[in-house]
């Protein structure tokens, strides 16, 4: 699967690389999880999934959402208003 | 464990789980005897969770936004469904066969709604029974001892709604009954008080569980449900949109005439939140100054989007200058004008919704 949308965060060659790109920017809390759900569920399991959001919850709500569903949570990354946050399916 | 003899497998519960102590602890008190939970929580597009974080700036030493339920979820070790009912709960707001609690809140239908919903979860995932966390007494509306049962019967769900903070002041329920939840391991919680709920979450070890204070949904503010109330009111139709209701939660709202009101943001963040829903309206900001964005609702005339423009250099650092540079854009077009900031004393209380 190819990311759907480049995402200017991924830029580093340490980030994980994506199968698929979630835009989840200006969507509040608790959507962005609500989309993730939806989004990983169409993945094969070890597929990486990177989740963009403007909410501030992402850093929080992502590794809780992964503790709870079984995914691995990869890390995230900030700048400025933006937020990206990379998850393994489980 | 407490198994299903044929098959073997452990008793199966789905609770709503609101994030809240109560519903923490009543999860708890099933995973303690053996029982497999899942939790569901719905959004209904009123949730308090995070919104004003994700709108505003935080305040200093503010706790970051997180989603109550899902990390109540963590807590505990379990699967949480996030399940989005907004849509179709338009129609529990907009006409509650039970009314309001003191204010645009139903609690009474929105329960019965969320029960009924979670009963077709548990169906769809083949569990035994459902949970909540209420208490006795606890709400004036929801929780009353003569509702309580009005909530099963009006959900089709009559005694296979456990509730294992008050189930001891209840008739055993059908899990009671046969014998996959055992009763004396229940609490008979009830009123308002919290001492109960505390003392049984320091039994538990439990210390990161948000404050009751918090609240659950924006329906029980008063503010914001004055500032839905005159969207109806202005609109003359009940109806909403998600959109409607997400931007009642931003700005500072004004109604200057019954054709238009501005939506005014606080801080940059929310200039920036606000920015996202420019599309199809009215906007304005002030020009090489710090100020508010400003959206304009509803259909304003020529002398309305001047007033408005008044408005937003009235609320910005220009308030004390003659005159005011403002670009105002609209559907399809967009312009730059000299304005004189509205000075205070022209702004009746009466126009802050
Ligand atoms: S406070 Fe809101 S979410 Fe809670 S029961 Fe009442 S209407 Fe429903």
């Amino acid at each position: 699967m190819m990311a759907d949308r480049v995402c200017p965060l991924v830029l580093s060659a340490t980030d994980p690389q994506p199968d698929v790109v979630l835009d989840a920017r200006r969507l509040l809390c608790p959507m962005p999880i609500m989309r993730a759900e939806a989004t990983i569920r169409e993945m094969p399991s070890g597929a990486v999934l990177a989740v963009w959001a403007t909410d501030p919850g992402l850093a929080q709500d992502l590794p809780a959402w992964c503790a709870s569903h079984g995914h691995q949570f990869l890390g995230i990354k900030e700048q400025g208003r933006e937020r990206i946050g990379w998850v393994v399916k489980g | 464990m407490n198994t299903d003899l044929e098959t073997q497998k452990p008793r199966a519960a789905l609770g709503l789980l609101s994030g809240g102590l109560d519903s923490i602890l009543a999860t708890r008190l099933l995973l303690d005897q053996g029982i497999r939970v899942e939790c569901v929580n719905f959004h209904t597009g009123f949730c308090i969770q995070g919104h004003t974080g994700a709108m505003r700036n935080p305040e200093p030493g503010a706790k970051p936004a997180r989603h109550d339920a899902l990390h109540a979820a963590q807590l505990l070790g379990i699967k949480l469904h996030m399940i989005d009912i907004a849509e179709e709960y338009v129609k529990i707001v907009t006409n509650p066969k039970h009314g309001y609690g003191s204010n645009l809140n139903p609690c009474l239908d929105c329960k019965i709604f969320m029960v009924a919903k979670a009963w077709a979860l548990k169906e769809q995932l083949g569990f035994d029974f459902i949970f909540t966390g209420e208490v006795l007494g606890q709400r004036p509306m929801s929780q009353r001892r003569d509702n309580l049962p009005h909530i099963e019967r009006e959900a089709g769900v009559e005694g296979w709604l456990l509730r294992p903070l008050c189930a001891l002041r209840l008739p055993p329920t059908e899990p009671e009954k046969r014998g996959w939840v055992d009763r004396q391991q229940l609490k008979g919680f009830s009123g308002r008080g919290r001492k109960d709920q505390m003392a049984l979450a320091k039994q538990f070890g439990l210390r990161d569980y948000p404050s009751p204070a918090g609240g659950c949904c924006f329906l029980t503010d008063v503010n914001y449900s004055r500032k839905l109330q005159d969207l109806w009111h202005f609109r003359a139709d009940r109806a909403y949109t998600i959109e409607d209701i997400v931007l009642l939660k931003a700005g500072r709202h004004l109604r200057p005439t019954p054709r238009f009101k501005v939506i005014v943001g606080r801080d940059e963040t929310e200039n920036n939140f606000l920015a996202g829903f420019r599309a199809g309206r009215w906007s304005m900001q002030a020009v090489e100054l710090a100020g508010p964005l400003v959206l304009v609702e509803g259909h304003p005339d020529a002398e309305d989007l001047a007033l408005a423009c008044r408005l937003t250099a009235r609320f910005g650092q220009g308030r004390h200058l003659a005159e005011v540079q403002v670009s105002i854009e609209g559907p399809g077009q967009q312009e730059m004008r000299l304005v004189t900031p509205l000075p205070a004393a022209e702004i009746p209380p009466e126009w802050y919704i």
